[in-house]
């Protein structure tokens, strides 16, 4: 018995209470990955630097003097100038560079994030199921994945075109169903080995339902891989993006994006060189500093692979 | 003069986290054809105490101190030098014998190679020294397994092959970091009743590294127990089982269930000595 | 103990695997893991499955809880046929028999905290408990088990091994189960920590009233805590009976040859034993 009163039961709950409320937040692995990531310099300066990129492809237009898509009669094909505020020169439609480059990024930015996306979203649900049900299961839903990789994906986007006309979502969509083939590949890997471990074992022994222990024990477990891809995807759907661009197959005109600016200065490059070099420089320092990223997230996520 | 002499090992490793410090201070000597114990658990430096001495310890490591082999300082030495001394006069045994084993190469390829290496024997009669090497640590039908591949050989039969390959060359000092923690008790008993009998025949020092009292008692002249990188206890085995001085080894020893007496309950560890010595 | 019903009742249980030798036209193999097991465990008992890598033991255990099919034989939990219980009446077994594993941090999801991790089971054999009373359950839980409830927020590696054992042992109690069974629980631990780890249990076991299926190659392990010991060998039952009877008086030649091997800590004692192993090699090596 302790006590008649309960007083002991009762202090004995509240200093129980108390203890959980003073519960100290743990170290979960992705903080100990993001402070392995903020000791990385050139990571550093690389995400530093994209999201400049984003900020000002976004809010940029807003401050440039003059539109995208509005023409100067009286500066045409003409290089640099301060005064009339056309501070990368204009193109041989007397449309100002600078705000071109800015809505060309911004573009650009949109089909990556987007197309990142939809191929992490499919290519993470389908790896997981593939991997997790094993077997016939995995056989099938694998060769549908090599049938669809069998197609050129041109083809697949020219087609897509065709049917339902120059659209940039339709782009988005196109890219992302492309990409999440090799994602789907790498989760399966992944996933054929964390389902060895023994705490899904634990998992299946207490009860879970397969799809719980996907989404609850498998899923977190991938982000990793999964994190590292998609960085390194990014860049891969700007160049693709601008290689449709440049076929003609990409953004309809006035609107713009990296690949077709790029794909109209560089038949000009020797007349008319700013107009190559904004967008030029800006796809590369983009490019360069994904991948530095995507480095350093390796890094940072599996630091036993150094 | 004694064959190996170690003094005041300091093993520092630097870390994304600051420096580790896994050895503090380790001290002790070998003399020829003695075997001594270094008993510890995990973290508590044993392995790489052992490790520095060949110079394998991983590149962030760094270790300071003095260790005499034969008469000669070899702590440190750089990768040239240190090959002179592995395998020819120090040979090791890995607690997993595939981390040393080619598994794509021959199990006679790899044992003849040492030899017509070190040894400038010529191919058949190394692979005839090679074939009595096996049947030393009773492999049966050595004749035919030594052309065998190592994943075709038991786990036990696999340490087999790695302490005679490790014995090719007649080292004088023998490293065997945790050689039976990887197999079944009555193999484990095969392999360190191995050890007792190659270590008659051959003469050779052996250094055994393990984190059970058990399998000490009745193989090392001399046992050395550590925690937490510094020497607990250095004393002959028999004195050690007998009666321990350090309550950290008579913890260890009343921790583990035994077969030959019945307890109602495990006394635990105390860790109190780290306290009462007054740092950590 | 004799007149009792068993919790758990095991009759002639086998297990095979089908092993494909490879190639495209490579034929198949049947590998039985384990070959004709029969047992019975009574409430609040503790029984030791001993045995060596590869002898079927881990198998056993998974076939008992359907995680694995067996092939023949059948397993009775509380008087039904485990083999043909329908998903309602086996997520009730699973509630009823928790497991815990061998290797204390690969046995925790590294992405959840200690908390989540010992709820689990909670939410999915009571899902309609509210979420503070989750919360309370799961810090007694934790005192039980000698973790302090203010970890509840840390993730497992930020434990140490004896402690990621103890979440282990939380989650497998946090259902009142009425067996748990140990896979190999206290093998990968440090000597120090074992002990603790095995009195926790022990402790337990007294307190609750569970049963206990304790798989170990240590057969010194398994005599401390189990009142009866079964001895695995390549899937079958050599022997079988008391823990006393078994360690001191062994019938077969393989538990002799198990108990030789186990290492005891006395130099004396030990030169003898190793003169014992060698007769006993003989033997073998001559009925081979």
């Amino acid at each position: 018995m302790p006590g008649l009163t309960g007083k002991d039961q009762v202090l004995t709950d509240y200093a129980n209470k108390l203890a959980v409320l003073d519960a100290p937040k743990g170290r979960s692995l992705t903080q100990d990955a993001l402070r392995r990531l903020s000791k990385n310099k050139a990571a550093v300066i690389s995400i530093g630097i994209v999201v400049l990129i984003i900020l000002v492809a976004f809010i940029g237009p807003y401050f440039v003097p003059w539109r995208y898509s509005e023409v100067d009669w009286t500066a045409i094909r003409k290089p640099p100038d301060f005064d009339k505020g056309h501070y990368l020169g204009t193109d041989q439609n007397g449309r100002d560079m600078l705000a071109r480059v800015l809505q060309g990024t911004q573009m650009s930015l949109i089909v990556a994030g987007v197309a990142t996306i939809v191929s992490v979203t499919i290519g993470v649900i389908y790896g997981a199921v593939s991997g997790y049900f094993g077997g016939r299961v995995d056989s099938l839903m694998m060769r549908f994945v090599d049938v669809m990789y069998a197609l050129p994906y041109i083809l697949f986007v020219i087609i897509l075109v065709v049917m339902f006309g120059r659209n940039p979502v339709l782009l988005f969509v196109g890219i992302g169903a492309i990409e999440w083939l090799t994602m789907a590949r790498i989760v399966r890997g992944q996933t054929l080995s964390i389902k060895e471990k023994e705490f899904i074992e634990a998992a299946r022994a207490s009860g879970a339902k397969p799809f719980a222990i996907i989404m609850r024990h498998i899923v977190p477990n991938l982000s990793g891989p999964v994190v590292i891809y998609a960085t390194l995807t990014i860049p891969e759907i700007i160049i693709a993006e601008s290689f449709l661009s440049y076929l003609g197959l990409g953004v309809q005109e006035p609107q713009t994006s990296l690949g077709t600016l790029i794909s109209a200065g560089a038949p000009v490059a020797e007349v008319l060189p700013w107009m190559l070099m904004g967008p030029a420089a800006v796809l590369v320092t983009l490019l360069l500093c994904l991948t530095y990223i995507g480095d350093g997230l390796r890094d940072a996520l599996d630091p036993k692979d150094r | 003069m004694a064959l190996l002499e170690v003094k005041n090992l300091k093993i520092d490793f630097l870390t994304h986290d600051g420096t580790v410090h896994a050895v503090k201070d380790l001290s002790y000597t070998l003399e020829k054809g003695k075997t001594l114990a270094i008993v510890g658990e995990s973290g508590s430096g044993k392995t790489q105490g052992a490790f520095a001495l060949m110079g394998l310890l991983p590149k962030n490591g760094r270790a300071s101190g003095s260790v005499m082999f034969d008469g000669k300082e070899i702590l440190n030495l750089p990768t040239r030098d240190l090959r002179a001394y592995r395998a020819e006069r120090i040979g090791i045994i890995f607690q997993d014998p595939m981390t040393s084993l080619n598994p794509y190469l021959r199990i006679s390829r790899q044992m003849t190679e040492v030899l017509e290496l070190h040894r400038g024997m010529s191919h058949s009669a190394a692979l005839a020294e090679s074939v009595r090497m096996l049947e030393a640590v009773r492999i049966p039908d050595a004749k035919n397994r030594v052309h065998m591949y190592p994943h075709e050989f038991s786990g036990g039969m696999r340490q087999r092959v790695m302490i005679a390959m490790a014995l090719l060359c007649s080292p004088e000092l023998l490293i065997a970091d945790e050689p039976t923690t990887a197999l079944d008790v009555t193999v484990q008993a095969e392999i360190i009743d191995l050890l007792v009998d190659l270590q008659e025949d051959f003469n050779t020092a052996i250094i055994l590294i393990t984190h059970d009292l058990g399998i000490v008692a009745g193989t090392c002249e001399d046992t050395l127990v550590m925690f937490d990188g510094r020497v607990m206890e250095y004393r002959k085995t028999a004195d050690i089982f007998d009666k321990a001085e350090h309550p950290y080894t008579q913890g260890l020893l009343a921790a583990v269930p035994r077969l030959d007496r019945k307890v109602e309950r495990l006394s635990t560890v105390s860790y109190d000595f780290v306290a009462a010595k007054g740092e950590a | 103990m004799t007149d009792r019903e068993p919790i758990l009742k095991v009759r002639d249980l086998s297990v095979e695997f089908t092993i494909s030798s490879g190639g495209f036209f490579g034929g198949t193999k049947i590998l039985r893991a384990v070959k004709n097991v029969s047992f019975d465990l009574y409430q609040g008992e503790t029984l030791g499955i001993v045995g060596e890598s590869g002898c079927g033991k881990s198998t056993l255990s998974r076939a008992i809880i359907r995680l694995l099919p067996a092939t023949s034989g059948e397993a009775v939990w509380l008087g039904s046929d485990i083999q043909k219980m329908n998903s309602n009446e086996l997520l009730g077994l699973r509630k009823d028999i928790q497991m815990i594993f061998q290797d204390p941090l690969a046995s925790l999801n590294p992405r959840m905290t200690a908390g989540d991790i010992i709820a689990e089971p909670l939410k999915i054999h009571m899902p309609n408990v509210s979420k503070a009373e989750r919360a309370t359950r799961v810090a007694e839980m934790m005192q039980k088990v000698g973790l302090l409830p203010n970890m509840i927020n840390k993730y497992p590696h930020e434990f140490s091994g004896g402690q990621c054992q103890r979440i282990g042992i939380a989650r497998a109690l946090i259902t009142n189960p009425k067996l748990i069974i140990c896979d190999e629980a206290v093998s990968a631990l440090d000597v120090s920590i074992r002990a603790q780890v095995v009195n926790l249990l022990m402790d337990l076991q007294k307190e609750l009233g569970i049963s206990l299926l304790f798989i170990s190659h240590d057969i010194a392990v398994v005599r401390h805590i189990a009142q009866r010991i079964m001895v695995l060998y390549f899937g079958e039952v050599v022997e079988i009976g008391e823990a006393e009877q078994v360690t001191m008086d062994p019938h077969h030649d393989y538990t002799k040859r198990l108990i030789a091997s186990v290492p005891v800590p006395d130099p004396k004692v030990e030169m003898e034993r190793r003169e014992e192993r060698r007769r006993l090699r003989k033997t073998a090596a001559a009925a081979a």
